[in-house]
């Protein structure tokens, strides 16, 4: 497509310090990207990658929002001054889309900066073309997957055609298939326009061909590293990896479980299942499962074939729509052996669930209460809750933060904390949705040692994923479902 | 400008202007607060429920968006049933409760006003894109852009905030709190998803400030909104509706002024 001369970024000695904390999130950052050049940016979490990308956009705001240290130029001018020279594209494509219809969201870019009505269809069509969205311009933007999605927020941003393209993770909230469609629609874009890419993103190894070049920022301020890809990974791998990066080539170093065998015992088990979240649309119909005593289970398979839906319902929170759910008869509640049959209380020591984002289940103000939660629902004395909580702060490394909120931790520790609530009660089964999505290889690892963990002492672990890492390391038992054509 | 136009099949109020619906809306329902009586209001729902075909609505979905005013409409009746001044043949009196001649009709007139004035909002506005609806406010009615643009960016998170909702819900089953406390559980869901609101409002103006809005530059518009000879004469039947329910009240001599 047709578009404006890449742009040149200069940043000397820049820094932000949003107004009301102590520490700048970014400060003395200095290099030079040339019109054209493809950078990844990277650094541990909290070293100000988002807030360098949304000083290049120009959204940081005013005094008022924060402070400023040094300069940052794109073309020479302030980003603040060049609306439409740039375009950000964030991780949650939810908040990226603007209007509710494909065609339109495309356009509100080129409305905003007063592009002729009459050239606004034309810029629309080569950015859906750009991006290879193939989608009617009326069809409503909550009917797409995650990667379409994401992509219709690039065809938003290059309809602007601008000469600085930036992205923030923009596949850390997307299934294998949304990856691979939003990397080949960037690839695609900055092929055509030769705009300046910039990239923050952990997963390194989607991008890592594209790239001309990584800058590293250090935690503490400044550059930790600088140059081609291939010199930075090589010098800078140990360090990256450390710091949560997903360097390419470097091994996880945990075991991989074995796969349970197909006489082990069972501790849920169907057939004839149906799957619905709304009795009127069943995802899933006929299914045959089985979740066998102290290994993994790992359901498997696209977007919107009903995974969720499955695990959920294996956890007794949503009804089956045809079929029975049984537990094993160790896990009997007062009526019976349905999950979904069971009480509120009667599940927390049975299934627990950790949800995929962990906000949904938070449910008090500090760690210490949420943890205690459980525990208070099932009468445990003071001091026994006292006992699991403290022990549960220590082994998910969140005991210096026990009075903070839970709503004002990191992602991976919002995550960690999700699992520690579960584990609290010690139910028979854990249920986890997606439990490394959007985590950093840190986070990543964390969590998959814990499920680990949880395995080895007994616990049954039903683990919905795309992510073929927790496939191999926790083993057990696949359910791989694949799209059905189901009637109602 | 047809690329952004939709291509299904449009009924003839889809070429209504959206804002000369709001005027229409006004029109159909201001001048029925002068009278209550049973000949306006059947008459007003008479020729109302003609002009269907011209919104393009079926009637089934007509019948269903018209059933919870249907059991509201006799409810608000019940209260000029029991309570209105007594006049005429008293059939039942308890305590201040009395039906009388005067209340049976008032509270029949009452019911199909409510009906009268809540019908045209139906039809009206039953399949208009809410995209289209504020593209005619900044337009046609010249609201500020910000103020239109900013409200339709943030309905379409409204979906989003019913998912949270549902969610968790199944959470607090899953946390163990969800056999007692309903009330105490829908407060503290609400302050979540008020939390999850100021979170999504401000990623949301961060995005549409990334692509250029609220910017010093003249906005344009990607579809026009503008008024046709079609307005005009949707504003004339909705006149001609009016002036025909009120003039059948005063010619079969039920017409009664409000304050009289």
């Amino acid at each position: 497509m047709s578009a404006a001369f890449p742009a040149r970024v200069q940043a000397t000695g820049w820094g932000w310090r949003y107004a009301g904390r102590k520490r700048p999130a970014t400060s003395d950052v200095s290099f030079t990207i040339e019109p054209g050049e493809r950078v990844l940016l990277l650094g541990a979490s909290g070293a100000g990658k988002s807030t360098l990308l949304a000083g290049l956009a120009g959204v940081l705001g005013d005094a008022d929002e924060g402070e400023r240290t040094g300069s940052l130029l794109v073309d020479g001018a302030a980003p603040e001054s060049q609306r439409g020279r740039t375009g950000l594209v964030m991780q949650d494509p939810e908040s990226g889309i603007v209007l509710s219809k494909v065609g339109d969201d495309v356009a509100f870019g080129c409305e905003n900066l007063g592009v002729p009505a009459s050239e606004i269809p034309s810029r629309v069509a080569q950015a859906m073309d750009a991006v290879g969205l193939d989608v009617p311009l009326q069809r409503p933007t909550k009917a797409l997957s995650g990667g379409q999605k994401q992509r219709l927020v690039l065809a938003g941003v290059l309809a602007m055609q601008p000469g600085l393209l930036l992205l923030d993770e923009p596949t850390a909230n997307l299934d294998p298939d949304g990856v691979a469609e939003v990397r080949a629609s960037v690839e695609r874009a900055v092929d055509a326009t030769g705009a300046t890419l910039v990239v923050v993103e952990h997963r390194t190894a989607v991008w890592e061909d594209l790239m001309t070049r990584v800058i590293v920022l250090a935690a503490d301020g400044g550059l930790l590293a600088d140059g081609p890809p291939s010199r930075v990974f090589a010098e800078h791998g140990r360090t990256l990896a450390d710091a949560g990066v997903w360097v390419p080539g470097l091994d996880i170093d945990l075991p991989h479980l074995p796969a349970a065998s197909s006489d082990a015992a069972r501790v849920l088990a169907a057939s004839g299942l149906a799957i619905a979240r709304d009795p009127r649309a069943i995802v899933q119909s006929g299914l045959d499962v089985h979740v066998p005593r102290g290994s993994a289970t790992v359901v498997t398979g696209p977007n919107g074939v009903g995974k969720s839906t499955l695990a959920l319902t294996l956890a007794g929170l949503i009804p089956e729509h045809t079929g029975v759910i049984e537990s094993a008869e160790a896990l009997r509640g007062k009526r019976g052996l349905r999950p979904i049959q069971w009480t509120s209380r009667e599940l927390l020591t049975r299934i627990g669930t950790v949800f995929q984002e962990p906000e949904h289940q938070f449910l008090t103000q500090t760690l210490r209460d949420e943890l205690a939660v459980g525990p208070k629902a099932l009468g445990w004395t003071a001091s026994r809750t006292a006992a699991v909580v403290d022990a549960l702060l220590e082994r998910l490394h969140l005991a210096h933060l026990a009075l903070a909120n839970p709503f004002t931790l990191s992602g991976g520790q919002k995550r960690r904390l999700s699992v520690a609530t579960v584990l609290a009660a010690s139910p028979a089964v854990i249920v986890l949705d997606e439990p490394t999505f959007g985590q950093d290889r840190r986070g990543w690892i964390e969590l998959v040692a814990l499920l680990q963990e949880e395995i080895a002492t007994g616990t049954s672990v039903i683990a919905v994923t795309h992510d073929e890492g927790v496939v191999q390391h926790l083993g057990g038992h696949r359910i791989a479902l694949a799209a059905q054509v189901v009637h109602a | 400008m047809t690329v952004l136009v939709s291509a299904q099949p449009r009924a003839w109020l889809d070429g209504v202007n959206p804002v000369t619906k709001l005027v229409l809306a006004l029109l159909l329902s201001v001048p029925l607060f002068a009278s209550i009586d049973v000949v306006s209001g059947l008459v007003a729902i008479a020729l109302q429920l003609l002009c269907l075909p011209l919104t393009g609505l079926r009637l089934s979905t007509l019948a269903r968006r018209i059933l919870p005013l249907a059991v509201f409409a006799p409810l608000a009746g019940l209260s000029m049933l029991l309570y209105a001044e007594p006049a005429g043949h008293v059939y039942w009196s308890f305590g201040f409760a009395t039906i009388s001649d005067d209340s049976i009709s008032l509270a029949i007139a009452v019911s199909l006003r409510v009906i009268a004035l809540g019908l045209p909002t139906i039809l009206l506005f039953g399949g208009t894109d809410p995209t289209e609806l504020a593209d005619a406010l900044a337009q046609v009615a010249k609201l500020p852009s910000r103020f239109v643009l900013g409200i339709l960016a943030g309905t379409r998170m409204l979906g989003l905030f019913l998912d949270d909702w549902r969610t968790m819900g199944l959470a607090r089953r899953a946390r163990g709190v969800g056999d007692t406390g309903a009330i105490r559980r829908f407060f503290s869901m609400a302050f979540v998803l008020l939390v999850f609101a100021v979170r999504r409002g401000t990623k949301l103006a961060l995005a549409m400030e990334a692509r250029g809005f609220g910017s010093d530059i003249p906005r344009t518009w990607a579809r026009t909104s503008r008024l046709h000879g079609r307005d005009a004469v949707a504003l004339l039947g909705g006149g001609t509706i009016m002036a025909l329910a009120l003039a059948a009240a005063v010619w079969a001599g039920t017409f009664r002024f409000v304050w009289s």
